[in-house]
């Protein structure tokens, strides 16, 4: 009982100062009122936000058409030439459209490729392995919460650490070979061979993001109504079919938004992979984000305009699956409507 | 003892074990273990010393070889338990080897010279906990700096966060006024707009405001989250309208009402997004990747890559500064986990 005042007290004492901050910000404030009245406030309080959003999220948006028509090194736009639609013609040259190397920025095509397969089979399987995990979460388990914190724990953790964590298991003297090597496999440099790169990149990714989408699948699973599975029971329904027609049709909506989610995801993976492999070795593992950030910052070469362009089309992209993302919202409200 | 295995094995309905029991079972023990296991043997190995993390097989736990100084030999030996033709067992020191052949002294009489076969002797060794692993990255790496620039970011721009966000969902809340679906809209709208696809433009414009290199260049451009407002907005919706019109005869200035009404009461969806917003921006990699090209800038996330990426990776280091990164992270998972949990599942954001 003392000890709950005394940090109560404590806590006031620490907010005094904050409380007499505001005190102080109100006299101008009132003064403020005064001349605009209550809703001229609105704007007030809407202000800091919207010009922070302005600055740094709609400005970029809009000058990012303007870099991407303009040429050279520079960083101001003032001292860039307008060059008209070259670079996305520079990202267009190809040879042949099937090989990437035909290309005249083979680097781009070889990202976009790379991107495409990174991003089917890990989608996919992320799903597939999520979807498994919400289900055997839903059964009647003892500690849920527990299991299912044991599936989200990678969620929290920071990519780079991610990365790290298993660039550490997959180098020679690591985890994997070690595990291996208890099955008489001689020990490998996972993380040298393009293949196994590649598959390292989405396991790792998979394993890092599952956790977040077993979580909303669990949630939809959750709102399934019982009596559905309670009837299903009394006829002596097969669970197979209990599955197919209750359960799948019920979380169709909710896995549809997990997809599209992970597909907005997926596309900009980068910050992982960018610690686990570098892009490498060589391109095998150069995705769409990381040719962005190559081509505009850290490469001898850098061509901010190019990099501008190539984010514009990643970014239509996104757009296009956010739309599909919000459709889905929408007929689901309409339908709960009903 | 019979009552906590009738408790975890509990199954549905009570009957015989279904196929489905065992699956169950397999993919949680098997979930478990790979969640778990790879930060467990993250953390466990950035105790080992660089000689013990440079062998295969790798041991789990950190141990050393113990090592003596013995009577006539410059360096410390390693030590050895040796098995003797005799049968007998005996720890000696290892003077040098030829072939398979391993030459031996007892530390207690170092004049006789006892050859033993190689593979006869396993070396003497300790659990261990390298803790120089820890210590040294403060002075070496500007460890500290890292640190303070990543608690000084993350701090500064939640507690910004926290503020900008809350005012502008009490806006959209709380009041009629033209535009405002308009602002809704710009505001979901940005949802769409990730820092990859604008990292170009924002570069300059960061630049021509002078925040190259600066902390508050890595801060500024996160803190209008659009999530952010929406969680709020959402719960502020839920708080009586009479409430805010009660302080107003009162003649409660707006200042206060959003001050001393409004913002208490939203005190739960503050939370929340306090939470998220601590691991957003102490994950943060990309950007301050982008911002930060001075090492005494950098945050542990950006420091962290550069020495991993180094042509000389000192591992028992990163390992350690990979845990201490760790650390907030895990805290936050164990203590907070059931508002992050239930947060995600209620609005379907990260």
């Amino acid at each position: 009982m003392s000890t709950t005042t005394n940090t109560s007290r404590l806590g006031s004492l620490l907010m005094a100062p904050v409380h007499l901050l505001m005190r102080i910000i109100d006299v101008p404030l009132r003064a403020v009122q005064k001349a605009t009245g209550i809703s001229g406030m609105a704007a007030f309080f809407l202000a800091p936000n919207m010009l922070i959003f302005g600055i740094f999220v709609l400005l970029p948006l809009v000058i990012n058409f303007v870099y991407s028509m303009t040429g050279g090194t520079a960083f101001f736009l003032a001292e860039r030439n307008f060059v008209g639609a070259e670079q996305y013609s520079r990202l267009f040259t190809c040879g042949s459209y099937l090989d990437p190397m035909s290309c005249q920025e083979d680097a781009f095509w070889t990202a976009v490729g790379n991107t495409f397969w990174f991003v089917i089979l890990q989608v996919a399987l992320m799903i597939g392995v999520s979807l498994i995990t919400a289900l055997i979460l839903n059964r009647d388990l003892a500690a849920r919460s527990f299991w299912r914190a044991v599936f989200f724990f990678p969620v929290l953790l920071s990519p780079v650490v991610v990365g790290l964590i298993w660039k550490w298991i997959l180098q020679r003297q690591g985890l994997l070979n070690f595990g291996l090597y208890q099955f008489g496999i001689e020990p490998y440099t996972w993380l040298t061979d393009r293949n196994w790169t590649f598959a390292a990149t989405i396991g790792v990714s998979i394993w890092a993001h599952m956790g977040l989408y077993t979580l909303i699948l669990l949630a939809g699973l959750q709102a399934i109504p019982k009596d559905l599975y309670e009837a299903a029971e009394m006829d002596g329904t097969k669970p197979e079919r209990v599955f197919r027609r209750i359960t799948l049709p019920l979380l169709a909506p909710n896995l549809l938004v997990v997809v599209v989610l992970a597909l907005i995801k997926a596309v900009q993976i980068f910050d992982e992979v960018y610690v686990l492999t570098g892009g490498g070795p060589g391109t095998s593992t150069l995705y769409l984000t990381q040719y962005i950030y190559e081509t505009g910052f850290a490469s001898a070469l850098r061509n901010p305009g190019l990099a501008a362009a190539a984010s514009i089309l990643m970014g239509l992209v996104l757009v296009v699956l956010t739309l599909v993302q919000l459709g889905i919202g929408q007929r689901g409200e309409k339908k709960g409507k009903r | 003892m019979g009552v906590a295995s009738r408790f975890i094995l509990r199954r549905r309905g009570g009957k015989g074990w279904h196929w489905t029991d065992i699956v169950t079972w397999l993919w949680l023990v098997g979930g478990l273990i790979i969640m778990f296991g790879p930060a467990v043997w993250l953390a466990f190995s950035s105790f080992k010393t660089p000689a013990a993390l440079a062998e295969f097989p790798p041991s789990i736990l950190p141990y050393v070889t113990q090592q003596a100084t013995v009577q006539g030999y410059d360096k410390p030996l390693q030590l050895f338990e040796a098995k003797l033709p005799d049968g007998s067992t005996r720890v000696l020191a290892e003077v040098r080897r030829i072939g398979v052949m391993s030459q031996m002294v007892d530390p207690k009489t170092p004049g006789e010279i006892i050859k033993v076969n190689m593979n006869d002797r396993t070396p003497v060794r300790t659990l261990s906990f390298a803790t120089e692993n820890y210590t040294e990255p403060f002075v070496h790496f500007d460890f500290l700096r890292y640190l303070w620039n990543s608690v000084f970011v993350t701090v500064t721009a939640t507690l910004i966060t926290l503020i900008v966000n809350s005012m502008a969902a009490f806006a959209l809340s709380k009041y009629e006024f033209r535009g405002r679906s308009v602002a809704m809209l710009i505001i979901l709208a940005t949802l769409m707009v990730p820092l990859s696809v604008i990292m170009v433009p924002l570069y300059s414009i960061i630049s021509s405001l002078g925040l190259f290199n600066s902390l508050w260049g890595v801060i500024l451009p996160t803190v209008a989250t659009p999530t952010g407002v929406f969680i709020l907005r959402q719960y502020m919706l839920t708080i009586p309208d009479e409430l805010i019109d009660a302080a107003r005869m009162d003649k409660a200035s707006e200042w206060q009402i959003y001050w001393r009404i409004v913002l208490p009461l939203t005190a739960p969806a503050l939370a929340v997004l306090a939470i998220f917003s601590v691991v957003w921006r102490w994950n943060d990699f990309l950007w301050p990747l982008i911002v930060l090209s001075r090492r005494e800038l950098y945050t542990l996330q950006v420091g962290l890559s550069i020495y991993s990426g180094e042509l000389n990776v000192q591992w028992h280091f990163i390992l350690a500064m990979t845990v201490v990164t760790m650390i907030p992270v895990v805290l936050v998972f164990i203590f907070l986990q059931r508002f992050i949990t239930t947060g995600i599942a209620g609005t379907g954001l990260k």
